[in-house]
């Protein structure tokens, strides 16, 4: 599939992509009567401590698990329709306690259209995943309940993370969640999981410290005083330029590890393939868009002119990260580690969406986000399905399965399509984004960035034609094809690619906005959508 | 002008000092329930000794705090001719010194069952298991144990409290010889506590003289042992410069000594691993908080001025003792020896915030003391409660699969090897940004470059102490058994408390960094 042929599908999303008027003066955070986000994040929390308490003999830990986020999904919702697209504040749903005064530190929430579509992602998510997980630690006991609690434990902190408009605030949720993740990977999962949790942590909790000093010198060098860490406070600030490139290097790399992107993607393929598919769902499909988060919402923001200091090396790391992740999946046997190479390169798409510095881009990065949550959840739940069946990972061992499991069969290629961003999948829609907007400022980069297009083509309908295609394999007639609960798994997966597929407007009025906003701090102005710019156009459109 | 001038000459008639007794209530509290320890150790029947001396030794502890929270303001005051100067990092500290020291005590007295406190011998000399020491096993409790801390607690309440630098020294002195003592004490694998005690007082005295040397040397310098005149003389006494930064490394020796920092730390990883557990504990929290008061008064008032002169050197020690302590602590396979080396890269990070030479830098340093201290209690506490063959299993391989056997216990210890890691939400976490928030404000580039030293141990540190996790949570049981004694309600008091201090102050740090600062104003 060739870019030529993406650009001649019909554009649902070009009406919705082109704001009357993109400058909103975005600014200040507008207060909400009622703790939305707070809610949102207690709910999880205190199923997780709930959970934690049950005793080991209570086998109603999954079905409370699935009913806390369930909850916590239907209240995200809520809060989302209290969201007003056109608000021309920068925050919205905001709260805010004093916690540390000392420090500047205040307990402060608040989400942009960006922040409220991740939220509400991880809330469908997360009972998925739960779902997907009911038979993960087949003993039952005390050891299921402590998983699920892990996993509400891990989704409220997520949920700080993405609700977080201070930035010491941020950096604790970034920071605690390592611990949930590193139990879910340590405790449950295959043979090498301790070291696959080991690096993890480590990996990650390096990049997290260098943040920290990060974190510590933007404050020391910020406005200062009882609340010297808000995100709104810390914009527009002009720091020395060698100063804000360090502190830039500090946030950045922590993100990057997060994201993963290349060089620092190590850890995830060992990770991914070491956790249970529900633990590398949440892993891949929503912790690391903490990494793209950031990226957006801190460094673009609060170093600007970093930013653009950075984005020739940042732009040429993101197409590594494409072309190498997409080639290595192909030659994965693995069918854990071949996702989380296709993630690898999924994530260079958004890190260079993002660093593009269009409209168009940076709003086909959030979409992505979002959709990428979905169909990498997808993937790993699809690959989860499979393993449980045949009880091997790898692909070799597979053949002919669509004779036996039709259904599962024709979910996995819809799956596999909304992954290799087929038109009409949501995945598609983000994907044209971020190149047709990458093509107004970096032609170049657009184009090679389509060789990951070609390659996520590849490694997709070989690992379909391998698995699924063939001769009927002997002794797997009783294999069951999807159950009852495994379609309930996959159905709002396969929902939401055919909604953002085909009606991604409302998700896009609701990301423009900040997208705008964000770009508005970031100092850049459009290229000229006929008459695309060159490269060089950048440094001439500073603020 | 010579040194004789500043002094003056000899007063003819003798005028006693003023004494505040107020403000040293706490420390007279301190004084009297040692005393009183002897007399009991002396008189009391050998029935009765345990209770009464813990009994003594507690309420005087608790009596010393009530003081301390009751009457702080009114308490504030130079007294006793400038050798005593009661202020509120002194108030502080010696607040955190008395509840720390309780906690200490009570794991002290845990006996598990026995007649007398499980951790200590009742005759250090005799051969373990011969006829000369089942005697003493059935003549004679280990209840000295009481008085002994109750010295040490009258001397690290003094330590941060003094205003010139023979009391200091004093100070010094009354803490350390207990603990030599102490240390030798071990129940269990005696040798090795009698040559950590060893170890101890030879390594302890040569800093001590150091101490005294500098102390001399600073006399020569300022004409006065006080360390407000030392302070006011750095900006006018011109020409024995040589004096004052020799007299300043030389104390600061004796100092660094104390908190076990790198290239003085090689005492630690001994003397921890010898000593009774409880009193590793103990040791390693409340020296440390008194050390560090010292090491602050003598910095910040009688040295900030000639800052210049040492300041490079204490910047490079800071940094050593993060990188040693972190990188050493991962080679450890003694559990004991692994918190000794953790402990070094702790007065690291404490010294960063230390050398903010700022209000600020006072705060985080009795922030990070308060969130360490009594963590390092309570994970002690939980070494002294798993056993096997009847004695501690330090050998980490032997906390294999603890999370299985022992749940509650496992998930306490991985709580505080989480605040000591510095994992956001514990205590670990806040104090260790206070410290480096001072020093990358107040310290210029060396504080930048000491936090960026300080994250990247910190991440070597947390390596560390993930392994144990690894050890408890995920691996299977090794091949020894391994039990876990259930302690008192005291012991279970000592270590709920560190548990507790790890989760508010990750959690609800303000109310006490709010009080570091309110109390962070020295006087002189």
């Amino acid at each position: 599939m060739s870019p030529i042929v993406l650009m001649s599908t019909p554009m649902t999303s070009v009406s919705a992509l082109a704001p009357a008027s993109p400058v909103v003066t975005a600014a200040g955070t507008s207060a909400s009567a009622f703790p939305w986000l707070t809610l949102i994040g207690a709910i999880p929390l205190l199923g997780a401590l709930l959970l934690f308490a049950l005793p080991g003999r209570a086998q109603v830990g999954r079905a409370l698990a699935l009913g806390f986020s369930l909850l916590a999904f239907v209240v995200s919702v809520v809060a989302a329709t209290r969201f007003d697209p056109g608000s021309t504040a920068q925050f919205q749903l905001g709260e805010r306690l004093e916690w540390i005064p000392q420090f500047g530190v205040s307990y402060s929430l608040g989400v942009d259209g960006m922040g409220i579509a991740m939220i509400v992602m991880s809330t469908i998510i997360v009972p998925v995943c739960v779902l997907a997980g009911w038979h993960d630690v087949p003993e039952g006991g005390r050891r299921r309940n402590v998983y699920f609690a892990w996993m509400l434990l891990l989704e409220a902190m997520i949920i700080g993370v993405f609700a977080s408009t201070d930035v010491f605030l941020f950096y604790v949720f970034f920071e605690a969640m390592l611990v949930p993740v590193y139990f879910l990977i340590g405790s449950y999962g295959g043979p090498q999981r301790h070291a696959a949790a080991t690096k993890f942590l480590l990996v990650s909790l390096a990049g997290g410290l260098v943040m920290l000093a990060a974190v510590i010198g933007v404050y020391v060098l910020g406005p200062g005083g009882p609340d010297g860490f808000l995100v709104e406070r810390l914009t527009g600030l002009s720091f020395d330029p060698l100063v804000e490139r360090l502190l830039f290097v500090g946030f950045f790399l922590a993100f990057a590890i997060k994201a993963p992107m290349w060089p620092v993607h190590t850890w995830l393929p060992q990770a991914a393939s070491q956790a249970t598919p529900a633990t590398s769902t949440l892993l891949v499909g929503i912790l690391d868009k903490v990494g793209t988060f950031g990226m957006i919402r801190f460094c673009l923001q609060m170093f600007p002119e970093a930013s653009r200091w950075a984005t020739p090396v940042v732009i040429v790391l993101a197409l590594v990260s494409i072309v190498f992740g997409a080639a290595v999946a192909i030659g994965q046997d693995d069918m854990l580690r071949l996702i989380a190479y296709t993630s690898i390169s999924h994530f260079g798409f958004i890190v260079l969406g993002i660093f593009a510095f269009t409209h168009v881009a940076g709003a086909g990065s959030v979409l992505y986000m979002v959709n990428h949550g979905f169909s990498t959840a997808a993937m790993f739940l699809m690959a989860g399905m499979l393993a449980q069946r045949r009880g091997s990972v790898r692909i070799s061992d597979y053949g002919g399965w669509q004779r036996v499991t039709p259904v599962l069969a024709g979910c996995f290629l819809v799956t596999g399509l909304a992954t290799l961003s087929l038109p009409g999948m949501g995945s598609f829609v983000s994907e044209f984004l971020v190149m047709l907007g990458t093509f107004q400022r970096y032609p170049w980069a657009a184009a090679v960035s389509s060789l990951g297009i070609i390659l996520a083509a590849i490694y997709i309908l070989l690992w379909y034609q391998r698995v699924m295609t063939g001769p009927k394999p002997e002794g797997l007639e009783r294999v069951p094809d999807l159950t009852g609960r495994e379609k309930w798994v996959m159905a709002p997966l396969i929902a939401a690619f055919l909604v953002l597929g085909f009606y991604p407007a409302p998700v896009l009025d609701v990301i423009n906005p900040s997208v705008s906003s964000t770009l508005q701090h970031a100092g850049v102005t459009e290229p000229r959508p006929t008459n695309p710019a060159p490269a060089g156009a950048m440094n001439g459109s500073a603020k | 002008m010579s040194p004789l001038a500043l002094i003056g000459p000899p007063s003819a008639t003798f005028t006693p000092s003023e004494v505040s007794y107020l403000s040293i209530l706490p420390m007279l509290i301190v004084a009297g329930a040692a005393l009183i320890g002897v007399l009991v150790e002396a008189f009391a029947p050998r029935a009765a000794r345990f209770t009464a001396q813990f009994a003594v030794a507690m309420l005087g502890l608790l009596a010393a705090f009530a003081v301390i929270a009751m009457r702080a303001p009114a308490m504030i005051g130079v007294t006793l001719s400038g050798a005593v100067v009661v202020d509120g990092p002194a108030l502080v500290f010696q607040g955190m010194v008395l509840l720390m020291g309780a906690a200490g005590l009570a794991l002290m007295a845990e006996r598990f069952g026995g007649r007398g406190p499980d951790a200590f011998t009742p005759s250090g000399s005799s051969v373990p298991g011969s006829q000369a020491e089942g005697l003493a096993e059935r003549l004679g409790t280990t209840t000295e144990v009481f008085p002994l801390t109750m010295f040490a607690l009258l001397g690290m309440m003094l330590f941060p409290a003094s205003g010139d630098l023979l009391t200091m020294f004093v100070a010094l002195e009354v803490l350390s010889m207990p603990l030599y003592v102490l240390t030798a004490l071990a129940r269990r694998r005696r040798l090795l506590s009698q040559e950590a005690a060893l170890k101890y007082f030879l390594l302890g005295s040569f800093s001590s003289a150091f101490f005294l040397f500098g102390a001399a040397l600073l006399y020569g310098y300022a004409g006065s042992l006080n360390l407000g005149e030392i302070g006011r003389a750095v900006g006018t006494v011109s020409g024995r410069g040589g004096l004052l930064a020799a007299g300043a490394l030389l104390l600061f020796v004796g100092l660094l000594f104390k908190v076990g920092a790198v290239p003085f730390h090689s005492w630690t990883p001994d003397v921890y691993q010898g000593a009774p557990t409880p009193v590793t504990g103990f040791m390693a929290a409340c020296t440390k908080v008194a050390a560090f008061g010292a090491l602050l008064r003598l910095v910040y008032v009688g040295l900030a001025g000639s800052r210049w002169d040492w300041e490079l050197v204490l910047w490079i020690v800071a940094g050593l003792t993060m990188v040693v302590g972190s990188v050493l602590s991962v080679s450890q396979t003694d559990i004991k020896r692994l918190l000794a080396y953790s402990s070094v890269a702790h007065a690291g990070f404490i010294l960063v915030g230390l050398l903010a030479i700022d209000r600020a830098g006072i705060a985080a340093v009795t922030f990070y003391l308060a969130s360490y201290g009594f963590a390092t209690i309570a994970a002690f506490g939980i070494v002294l409660l798993v056993r096997a063959r009847g004695s501690e299993a330090t050998h980490i391989s032997q906390w294999a699969g603890l999370g299985r056997r022992a749940p509650v216990l496992a998930a306490g210890m991985g709580l505080l090897l989480m605040g000591f890691a510095g994992i956001p939400l514990t205590s670990g976490f806040t104090a260790k940004f206070a410290v480096f928030a001072a020093a990358v404000a107040h310290a210029g580039a060396a504080g930048v470059v000491l936090t960026v030293i300080g994250v990247l141990s910190s991440a070597v540190t947390a390596y560390v102490y993930f392994r144990i996790v690894v050890l408890m949570f995920f691996s299977e049981p090794g091949g020894a058994p391994v039990d876990v004694l259930r302690p008192s309600a005291g012991g279970a008091t000592a270590i709920g408390v560190g548990l507790l201090t790890t989760v508010v102050l990750g959690v609800f740090p303000a109310p006490l960094l709010a009080l570091a600062a309110s109390a962070s104003q020295f006087l002189w």
